[in-house]
């Protein structure tokens, strides 16, 4: 298999890249881990005139924490997340998260950034940035300007990113000690991407929920915040039926998609089942 | 659009200056240009592993980087394993239990396990395993595999 043929540009600092997106517009491609662009242009579903490679970057490939986030540069490998990068939940929820990101090869390659540009629906990172309200810095030569992941999600492959825009941050709020995180999620084999999976984040204080954070992803076009099942566990017993019952809800609050992997009935049983289990992790 | 570009790759420690189109995968510039056939290719899409090699200390899927990419960078293959008649351990392992039939998908599982060894000399059995999880084998089955890396695993911790 050959991809179609292209132009190939490897600038070595931000200005030089966004330069180059704004001459080429739609026929220029951010090429970051590659992982799923060159997947596609294999198949010769992704054709573009122009890659802009920015693995040479060096401006763009940092983490670190300040002001209250922890900030990933956007050439941050998916494998920088095996062991906590933050003391605290924070870290060892991402930790938890990226085992299930793709296989280990494609973890040294793939971007965390690239992973929410690509938008797929099972993507473990979008959920992630769903949940935990990240921010997402993006770069054009017409100025910068800052998506929440709320208003950055527009569908299956689809962003609010601009043709001509480059992600140069995500940030992530930090999570303070009294959170806890649980993830779970469903897949045929390993590394495969998920049929169903829930991200859960909770306050418990002496048995009781005091805040809560919830949402799944793989089900839909998009990674779906649960904000209704969030108010409703806020004042309750952190139990395992109390943990069900959100699963039940969650189940009813979507229409889950149907392809060749599984039914919207099936879909609809791994929900309940994902989020009750994210929830107990959360609660443990 | 499409000018072949000239670049030096770094296998094995040794460079090949080849001409190539940017398209060209770093697999297929391995196999056609550098003569190093023992990089195979499976699915092309990241799926199967055939195609691992090691570029700059981590296993990657070589029909998922372009050849111009690794410019610079330092690529290792199954050719660049042993040290002239002496089998790295993986692979002495690989021979002595069975770890191969058809021996397609071998050098990707090599590559892989090393790779991993690599980036982490730390790993432990539990993990090498959940990593031998990324590649595909279509006839030894992987009981045999895993027990090779295992085995592996013990002696490149030793040293010998
Ligand atoms: C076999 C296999 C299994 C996989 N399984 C999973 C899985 O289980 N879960 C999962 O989430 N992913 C999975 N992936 C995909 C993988 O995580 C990719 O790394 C990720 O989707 C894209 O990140 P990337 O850095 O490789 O981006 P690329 O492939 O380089 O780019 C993807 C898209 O994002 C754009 N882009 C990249 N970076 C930027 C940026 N900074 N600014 C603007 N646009 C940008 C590109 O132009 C392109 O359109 C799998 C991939 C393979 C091959
Ligand atoms: S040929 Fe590269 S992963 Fe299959
Ligand atoms: S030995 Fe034949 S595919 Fe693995």
């Amino acid at each position: 298999m050959k991809p179609a043929a292209f132009d190939y540009h490897r600038p070595t600092d931000v200005v030089a890249a966004l330069a180059l997106l704004d001459a080429h517009g739609a026929d220029g491609k951010v090429l970051a881990g590659g992982q799923s662009l060159v997947a596609a242009m294999n198949f010769r579903l992704a054709r573009p005139g122009v890659l802009i490679d920015v693995n040479r970057i060096a401006e763009l490939d940092y983490l670190r924490v300040e002001g209250g986030h922890l900030r990933v540069g956007a050439l941050t490998r998916h494998a920088a997340f095996h062991r906590p990068v933050v003391d605290g939940p924070l870290g060892t929820l991402l930790s938890r998260v990226v085992e299930h990101v793709a296989h280990y090869p494609i973890r040294q390659r793939g971007t965390f950034a690239g992973s929410l540009a690509h938008a797929d629906p099972a993507s473990e990172w979008c959920l992630t940035a769903t949940v935990l309200d990240a921010e997402i810095s993006v770069r054009s030569l017409r100025g910068a300007r800052s998506i929440p992941a709320s208003a950055f999600f527009k569908g299956t492959f689809t962003t609010a990113l601009e043709p001509d825009e480059l992600i140069t941050e995500i940030r992530l709020p930090l999570l303070d000690a009294g959170w806890r995180g649980g993830f779970s999620e469903f897949s045929r084999r390993a590394g495969d991407f998920a049929l169903a999976m829930a991200l859960a984040v909770l306050r418990v204080e002496s048995g009781v929920i005091r805040a809560a954070r919830l949402g799944i992803g793989g089900v839909a076009d998009r990674a779906i915040r649960l904000h209704a099942v969030e108010a409703a566990l806020v004042g309750r017993e952190a139990t395992e039926s109390i943990f069900r019952a959100a699963g039940a809800e969650a189940s009813r609050a979507v229409e889950p998609s149907a392809d060749i992997h599984a039914s919207s009935e099936y879909r609809r049983d791994l929900i309940a089942a994902m989020v009750a289990r994210a929830l107990a992790e959360a609660a443990a | 659009m499409n000018d072949r570009l000239a670049i030096t790759l770094n296998v094995n420690g040794q460079s090949y200056p080849v001409t190539v189109e940017p398209r060209k995968s770093l697999a297929d510039a391995l196999r056609e240009d550098c003569g190093l056939t023992g990089t195979h290719l499976g699915c092309e899409h990241g799926v199967c592993g055939a195609c691992t090699v090691i570029v700059d200390g981590r296993p990657v899927r070589s029909c998922l980087m372009f050849a111009v990419q690794a410019e610079g960078l330092a690529v290792c293959t199954v050719e660049g394993l042993a040290e002239g008649e002496a089998l790295h351990p993986l692979q002495r392992h690989f021979w002595e239990q069975h770890g191969l039939q058809c021996g397609f998908c071998t050098p990707g599982f090599l590559m892989l396990a090393a790779g991993a060894f690599e980036a982490d000399p730390t790993i432990d059995e539990a993990e090498m395993i959940d990593v031998l999880s990324s590649n595909l084998c279509r006839c030894t089955g992987y009981q045999n595999i895993a027990k090779a890396v295992s085995l592996a695993l013990q002696d490149m911790r030793a040293g010998v």
